[in-house]
């Protein structure tokens, strides 16, 4: 079928078909692109001997490197855990409140716990654990603690949790809802004198000496006279500019109406002892610990 | 008779799909049985003004089939500019997550977004173009007109029905959540059967070819068509929950789904992105550069390798997963040998341009198709070196995946697809030529500019995102959470939008060139394309 009428740069005639006008050349495949594709065939051929590539019935060759991609992740595994091992140790037996005296360990620590909180905190609290401002995700920066900033507190707080289901020691406790209780007067009376406590701008002085007697009434068991919170209760201290959810007339409005209700995970479900300790270690020294 | 059994079926659907809008159980049901009731309720009033009408006889018969390749042009154009326009969108949410709108949720979301992006370019845009083209090209290198009379109206007209009920589903939450098979399953049956009207319009003219050979670009477009069928069809399998709803339950589960899965996903890139362009290309460079295919030898030996090969190569999507290790082995050593088959397409399209390398001085046309062989050829090694399992672990589920399937789609089939659509307007227009060549040229540089901020962004991006999250300290720790990650990738995902918006810019400026040589450009004497005397 070889067309000699014409010849292409290489010395070739057409096949003699035309399509719409189309002809193609006779042209030999390139070398190169022959060769390269034998070589990657070769390869290919070594590479199944060598790893495991073909399914038998019930199981596959399993190649002479005895490679296995779960057997590679276990053996890196046990090798950074055998490492490990002798700090994890001393991390599960120590006091932590005595961990800064241990420099080395306290070192370790700080790192592992910071790894752990990036794979598993950061996503409430924040990377940087500013946490989510008036969303309540607390801050850990600074040193307002709803249920207590000593290392072993912060500990218990990751170990146990706030107001899961899942661990009957966790942290519990629970605002009334006073919308259910008060009228919306009193409401209002109450709030302006909870803004009055760290000295908002927008409290009405008028109704927060109204709102007094409810107060101390209702709100100073778990908050305190002064409004100073109380750490083994989780109720927040008033007095500050550090709101979980808000400080705002209207946000607090909310608060007082419904309620709050945050919940932390136990984590001591999840992690172990040694990386609960660490990362109550970090947690404490980033700032704000007591 | 015939327009009898039509209105007959058209009613029972019209009256089928009411029923079922009225017990739909979730709202992309609703709107999908609404939409099928309207469409068959306005066909039936269309057939039914035409039943018993004396019709002209029919002496088109000798000429090319144009009409319905003219209206894929039209949709290739369209389906093009809306899928480029939700991919800047969505790049644009990526960067700046305030673009989630909040009075638009849940529909306008990036997580319903994004498939409607992938389903556009890759279902409607390019399969738009390999509709048209295929239709084109096996009329004129069979030299007859398209076999089935009406039934290639029907694959045409189906084929955006099933467009327009995947892309509403998207965006009302109708999803399987199987990537690049996100239609729920009646969508799936519907395209089923278009498709296979597709392949016995296809079939059904190359039996009938008058000339003796069938055409390269004819095996790719075939291969293309019934493995499609296959892996739409297998991994599709599931069984609805209800005959009212659009929720079902896949038959395969657990890692034998989501092989299954990759499997048909990464032969979607191989026979629909790859095969079917390459059909294309067979055709439209030969023919824009009018110089003989440079090796017919080569032609076959790397179209039975391809679609050997390619079949194999789903299980590196799956590295690193719970798909055993002999699987994956498979995967990467079909992916790597795979290379030189694919990159024999490239070479037959560069090398056919020997002799006529002048033609890309003066002819952006062939620039296009050039550039466009030039990322097919990028991609198809990326490709292969990402399936390598060490190359794997810290490319895969990065953006350097983005970046790759992007150079190969806005590269490769964007490119030879806006060389196709430059060279079939004028000539199924009957116009003398294009309106504006150095309209062309824009796009051209436009799209490229485009393409290398989209690629070089997301291979940085991908890379070190990559790196940040395998690096942990001297005791094993890891040192960066997800959310540095984010963070760290912002100013690169600004780059990439950017991009995208070069892009879409070359777009709209072809659709305005495109309408401007229909409107405008000067006439051609020549009446309707007659038919080539076989050879």
């Amino acid at each position: 079928m070889s067309s000699d009428d014409k010849k292409s740069e290489l010395g070739h005639g057409t096949t003699g078909h035309s399509w719409d006008g189309i002809e193609e050349w006779n042209n030999p495949l390139p070398r190169w692109w022959l060769w390269t594709f034998y070589v990657t065939i070769i390869w290919g051929v070594l590479f199944t001997i060598a790893y495991p590539a073909w399914p038998l019935i019930s199981s596959a060759t399993g190649g002479f490197l005895s490679y296995s991609t779960r057997a590679n992740v276990d053996a890196e595994i046990a090798a950074v855990a055998e490492r490990n091992a002798p700090l994890n140790e001393r991390l599960v037996a120590i006091d932590l409140t005595t961990i800064r005296d241990d420099a080395e360990l306290h070192g370790y620590a700080v790192n592992k716990g910071a790894a752990v909180f990036r794979a598993n905190c950061s996503q409430c609290h924040g990377a940087g654990a500013a946490g989510v401002q008036a969303s309540g995700y607390p801050s850990l920066l600074d040193d307002a603690w709803l249920w207590g900033g000593e290392i072993d507190q912060i500990a218990y707080t990751i170990r146990h949790g706030i107001r899961n289901e899942q661990d009957p020691d966790a942290h519990w406790s629970e605002m009334p809802a006073y919308g259910d209780i008060f009228t919306d007067e009193e409401i209002s009376q109450v709030v302006h004198y909870a803004l009055s406590l760290s000295d908002s701008p927008e409290h009405d002085p008028a109704l927060a000496s109204a709102g007094e007697q409810l107060w101390f009434d209702n709100c100073a068991a778990c908050h305190g006279d002064e409004g100073m919170g109380m750490a083994d209760l989780g109720a927040p201290n008033l007095t500050d500019a550090i709101w979980l959810y808000g400080g705002s007339l209207e946000t607090v409005t909310e608060t007082v109406t419904h309620s709050r209700f945050g919940i932390m995970p136990a984590w001591g479900l999840r992690l172990t002892d040694a990386e609960v300790a660490a990362t109550a270690a970090y947690v404490h020294q980033l700032g704000g610990g007591q | 008779m015939w327009d009898y059994l039509k209105l007959v079926l058209l009613g029972l659907v019209a009256v089928f799909a009411a029923v079922a809008a009225n017990y739909a159980r979730d709202v992309a049901y609703m709107v999908h049985a609404l939409i099928i009731m309207a469409v068959a309720a306005g066909m039936f009033v269309w057939v039914l003004r035409r039943t018993d009408e004396y019709e002209l006889p029919k002496e088109r018969s000798l000429s090319y089939m144009d009409d319905v390749i003219r209206a894929g042009v039209i949709a290739t154009a369209f389906w093009g500019v809306v899928g480029f326009l939700v991919g800047v969108y969505i790049a644009f949410q990526l960067a700046f997550p305030v673009l989630n709108l909040e009075w638009a949720q849940p529909y306008a979301n990036f997580g319903r977004l994004r498939p409607l992006h992938t389903s556009a370019v890759i279902f409607a845009f390019g399969g738009n173009a390999l509709l048209c083209t295929s239709f084109y090209v096996v009329q004129r290198t069979s030299a007859v007109r398209l076999w089935g009379g009406n039934l290639a109206w029907f694959v045409f007209w189906g084929y955006q029905l099933f467009i327009v009920l995947a892309a509403t589903g998207y965006l009302l939450g109708g999803t399987q959540s199987k990537e690049y098979a996100e239609p729920e399953w009646y969508v799936d049956l519907w395209l089923t059967i278009v498709w296979v009207a597709y392949l016995t319009v296809y079939l059904g003219t190359i039996l009938n070819r008058k000339e003796k050979h069938i055409y390269v670009a004819n095996w790719f477009f075939l291969s293309f068509i019934v493995t499609v069928a296959m892996l739409h069809v297998v991994n599709n399998l599931a069984v609805p929950v209800s005959i009212f709803g659009s929720r079902s339950v896949q038959v395969f589960a657990g890692v034998q789904d989501a092989m299954t899965q990759w499997w048909y996903g990464h032969n979607a890139v191989g026979f629909f992105l790859t095969a079917g362009f390459l059909g294309m290309m067979y055709y439209f460079i030969p023919k824009q550069a009018e110089r003989p295919v440079y090796s017919y030898k080569l032609s076959i030996i790397h179209f039975w390798a391809l679609i050997f090969l390619y079949i194999w190569a789903g299980p590196h999507h799956l590295h690193y997963t719970a798909l055993p290790d002999w699987a994956s082995t498979l995967g990467m050593v079909f992916s790597v040998i795979l290379w030189m088959p694919s990159w024999g397409g490239m070479i037959n399209g560069l090398m056919t341009l020997s002799g006529a390398w002048d033609k890309l001085r003066t002819d952006p046309i062939i620039r296009m198709m050039v550039v466009s062989l030039g990322f097919y050829g990028m991609s198809t090694f990326e490709g292969p070196m990402m399936s390598i399992r060490a190359v794997n672990a810290l490319s895969h589920y990065t953006d350097w995946t983005i970046g790759h399937v992007h150079s190969g789609a806005l590269g490769w089939n964007g490119m030879i697809t806006f060389g196709c659509l430059y060279f079939l307007t004028p000539r199924l227009w009957q116009r003398q030529g294009l309106y504006s060549l150095s309209l062309v040229n824009w796009h051209f540089w436009l799209a490229t500019i485009g393409i290398v901020l989209y690629a070089a962004s997301m291979w940085v991006t991908g890379i070190m995102e990559g790196l940040m999250w395998r690096e942990v300290d001297a005791q094993g720790f890891l040192v960066n959470s997800f959310a540095d990650t984010v963070a760290a990738k912002f100013p690169m995902y600004v780059v990439r939008a950017l991009g995208g918006v070069l892009y879409l810019t070359g777009a709209i400026i072809m659709c305005y060139n495109l309408w401007m040589t229909v409107r405008a450009a000067p006439a051609k004497d020549a009446a309707a394309p007659a038919m080539a005397p076989a050879e």
